[in-house]
């Protein structure tokens, strides 16, 4: 199904544009009585920042898939328009009321279930996004995974992009007691990949064993792992495969795909550190994302072992710059320009990141939206780690420790990762700081204890 | 994972080839009749409900499979999947269960009149005996389709079929997600309880989806009778008992079996049943009967003869371990029960069962005297 006709689709891409500008003159309603031909999922919004993003989102050329969806025609606009056609030809499958398809939530504990009440199930449980990705598809993974009593989840997963927009009412709620208050329907974020603003990014390598900073991408247009096709996905890994191969100098390197890996590649992968496996955390099979294993994943590295991307794990990319020793600078100055020029390459092809002024880089969970940024060390504390003021110097500034095997291990000895605890509403430079910051004054605090000097709590970093 | 038709709709946009799964590694049933032909031809259908045919092959990619055992790799999400899909699953269903054709009509026979013998396999060889298969409720979508909406109305209406069952068949149902302790230990070693499921075959279909929401277990005070909800199938329905009267075991799973259904059919509704391919069930192995009659028997020194299996394939009997399928046997005791489930009745394959298990224990018993069991070696049914 190709979209043959420009001038239909420029019309419809005119159509829709002007359609968003009508909704800016909505208020918020809760009827739709008044509000014939606009999407439905609009129709609630007054916000002109998600309308001027839908907007955005429907003129890049990589949406075309989504006009085509519509097919070529002359009543397309009225098609798009109506949600109804965008169901047409299925049976409405909810014979029960929204009430008896409402989930058990009693003994659950993640920030989906404590935000889905039954009326705003009742709400979103009908509507789609453009994709046909649906309210009970971002759920499943925290109906399934009831929580910890002490870790709490996020309980829910997009499907792509629109899904930050369509289930708006779930999803704000949740990114703000995820993310410490960040709001999305008023605040804006900050992106800053200047590496050159961090200041004093070398650690004191009698401390620090190693520095890593890592992120994800998303590729505009592409459904995200839960929800994408096979088709969709071989275009994700082609996109960016294509795009790393025109790196450059000590960016340069290899794609070793896990569909086509030789033993020995898989066994240096793994000695490296580097090869990720099917996932088996219910946290993330859950939410559909494993399927299709191990078809059109695979890694990338550069020759010197520096700059790593994943494709189709969790999300689309993960891009990490890592090295040995306490050049956090280096890493960040690399992680920076690699990511520029990833996107530049897509760029030339017609392609964009996921992004918008609300919600930075668009991501698969929740928690990772922003800058998607987590910036760490393994660092050697072994005073420090037995004070019992640790915890609290960590919380003030802003930091968290996992073990050195990764998020839910234990440490070893007395080596920490250390690493920010927030990824939205603060710049990529501004986490990267307080990590540089914070794991400075860790440092100097074991320099007091090997002294025998006493040490502080610092003042919380102001956010 | 179900989605939505929608979603199906956006992978028409790519072209069929582009959506074409990687099967090269794989070895089940689904990748052996799957083509990128019949992918084409099939991949813009779906059911009423909107099951679609990613959906039916889903597990079948996600698990490629193993060289020796040979798995289905599909499913059903409704009654209609085998027949909108047709052209992918009449082939499966062919190569699965023995040549069975498109055109071929399965019987049911659920008079246990017609069973001949049975009540006197020995008990000092015959440890237990039991009786298992599938029933799916007409009008409802299968556990890999289903909505929380969907499979709770499903635990609705069989709980009320199975309390308003009397006499010996009188019993209770036990929720999984409102269980006590107390009550979990018991079922637990009455060796009832079923658990979520952990085997990626079945994760991989969508049906451990709100688990354990809608799930329980009902069994009668005289624990001989016991029915799952919601697990793999909408029910599944056993009876067992200690000891070699499959007769007995047989009588009472025919009429719980008949008087549940006339209850589902006093509330409008009936089994998914139909004259091709008997009761219809959401794994296609579980066509026809769905019916596996086995029993655990101690043949230590029959299961070392080199001509065990060739006696247990002319018999049309399979073995596994008596901790289900897949687990190997403990100190010469086996599971034996059939092979076939579509094709044949449930009488004959009972009969088939009990015939066979007889001639197991008499061959058994001349090996343990030294003697030869060559004059006793059965025709291939």
């Amino acid at each position: 199904m190709t979209f043959s006709n420009k001038r239909t689709m420029d019309c419809l891409h005119w159509t829709l544009r002007k359609t968003s500008a009508e909704v800016l003159q909505q208020t918020r309603s809760t009827t739709k009585a008044h509000l014939p031909v606009i999407h439905p999922y609009l129709s609630n919004c007054g916000n002109k920042a998600m309308a001027n993003n839908f907007a955005r989102i429907l003129s890049s050329k990589r949406n075309v898939g989504i006009m085509s969806l519509v097919g070529a025609g002359s009543l397309t606009a009225a098609f798009l328009l109506n949600r109804e056609h965008v169901t047409a030809g299925a049976q409405v499958r909810r014979v029960y009321p929204a009430s008896a398809e409402y989930p058990d939530l009693r003994k659950h504990n993640n920030c989906m279930a404590s935000h889905l009440t039954p009326a705003i199930y009742a709400k979103l449980v009908d509507k789609a996004t453009p994709n046909g990705y649906t309210l009970d598809q971002a759920i499943q993974t925290g109906v399934d995974n009831p929580g910890h009593p002490f870790i709490k989840t996020v309980g829910m997963v997009a499907g792509d992009e629109e899904s930050y927009e369509v289930f708006a009412d779930l999803l704000d709620p949740v990114i703000k007691e995820r993310h410490n208050g960040y709001d999305p329907q008023i605040m804006t974020h900050p992106t800053d990949l200047d590496s050159s603003k961090l200041k004093s990014g070398k650690f004191d390598e009698r401390f620090v064993l190693s520095s890593r900073v890592r992120t994800g991408r998303s590729i505009r247009g592409l459904s995200l792992p839960p929800a994408c096709t096979r088709a969709e996905r071989r275009e994700v890994e082609k996109v960016v495969v294509d795009a790393l191969a025109g790196l450059k100098g000590d960016l340069a390197g290899t794609y070793y795909s896990l569909t086509h890996m030789t033993d020995q590649e898989q066994q240096q992968l793994i000695d490296d550190h580097f090869l990720f496996d099917k996932p088996v955390s219910p946290l993330l099979t859950c939410s559909g994302m494993a399927r299709d294993w191990p078809d059109a994943r695979g890694i990338w590295h550069n020759n010197t072992k520096t700059f790593l991307i994943w494709i189709n794990e969790e999300d689309h990319t993960r891009v990490i710059s890592m090295e040995k020793g306490g050049n956090m600078k280096r890493v960040f100055d690399r992680f920076c320009t690699g990511l520029k020029e990833v996107e530049r390459l897509i760029q030339e092809k017609g392609w964009e990141f996921m992004w918008n002024e609300r919600l930075g880089y668009i991501l698969t969970c929740p928690s990772n939206l922003g800058t998607g940024l987590r910036a760490g060390v393994h660092v050697n504390l072994p005073k420090l780690s037995k004070d019992p003021r640790f915890t609290k110097i960590l919380d003030n500034l802003r930091l968290q420790k996992r073990g050195t095997g990764g998020v839910d291990t234990a440490a070893v000895g007395s080596t920490f990762d250390i690493s920010n605890l927030d990824r939205l509403g603060q710049s990529e430079v501004q986490l990267v700081q307080t990590v540089v910051d914070g794991v400075n004054y860790l440092i100097d605090c074991e320099k007091k204890l090997e002294k025998g000097q006493d040490i502080k709590i610092p003042p919380p970093v102001r956010k | 994972m179900p989605f939505g038709n929608t979603h199906n709709v956006l992978k028409l946009k790519y072209a069929s080839s582009e959506e074409y799964p990687d099967l090269s590694q794989h070895n089940n049933h689904m990748a052996k009749i799957l083509t990128p032909a019949i992918y084409e031809r099939l991949r813009s259908k779906e059911t009423p409900s909107g099951f679609t045919l990613d959906d039916v092959i889903q597990t079948g990619i996600d698990n490629p499979g193993h060289p020796f055992i040979m798995t289905v790799g599909c499913v059903a999400g409704d009654e209609e999947t085998y027949e909108v899909f047709k052209e992918l699953l009449d082939p499966i269903i062919e190569d699965r269960h023995g040549g069975y054709k498109p055109t071929d009509k399965h019987k049911t026979d659920l008079n246990p009149d017609n069973l001949k013998g049975g009540d006197d396999l020995d008990p000092n060889y015959v440890i237990s005996s039991r009786v298992r298969t599938g029933r799916s409720i007409r009008g409802f979508c299968l556990p890999p389709h289903c909505s929380r909406g969907e499979r709770r109305g499903v635990e609705k209406m069989s709980v009320e079929a199975l309390d308003s069952l009397s006499g010996d068949l009188k019993g209770k149902y036990y929720a999984l997600k409102n269980m006590t302790d107390a009550e979990q230990q018991q079922l637990i070693d009455d060796h009832f309880l079923f658990d979520k499921p952990v085997s990626p075959l079945l994760l991989a279909s969508g049906m451990a989806r709100d688990w354990p929401d809608g799930r329980g277990i009902w069994h009668n005070d005289t624990k001989t009778f016991l029915v799952w909800v919601n697990e793999e199938d909408h029910l599944r329905v056993i009876s067992m008992q200690k000891g070699g009267n499959m007769k007995e075991v047989f009588n009472r799973f025919c009429t719980g079996l008949t008087k549940i259904e006339t209850l589902f059919k006093d509330k409008g509704t009936s089994f998914m049943w139909n004259e091709h391919l008997g009761y219809v069930l959401t794994c296609p192995s579980n066509l026809g009967t769905g019916l596996r009659a086995g029993v655990h028997v101690k043949i230590p020194n029959m299961s070392k003869h080199d001509k065990f299996e060739e006696v247990l394939k002319r018999l049309r009997l399979q073995k596994r371990g008596t901790g289900g399928v897949d687990t190997a046997a403990v100190g010469g005791t086996f599971d034996i029960s059939n092979a076939d489930r579509l094709g044949f009745s449930e009488v004959e394959l009972v009969q088939m069962v009990v015939d066979g298990v007889k001639l197991l224990v008499e061959m058994e018993k001349k090996l343990e005297k030294g003697q030869s069991i060559d004059d006793l070696m059965p025709a291939q049914k």
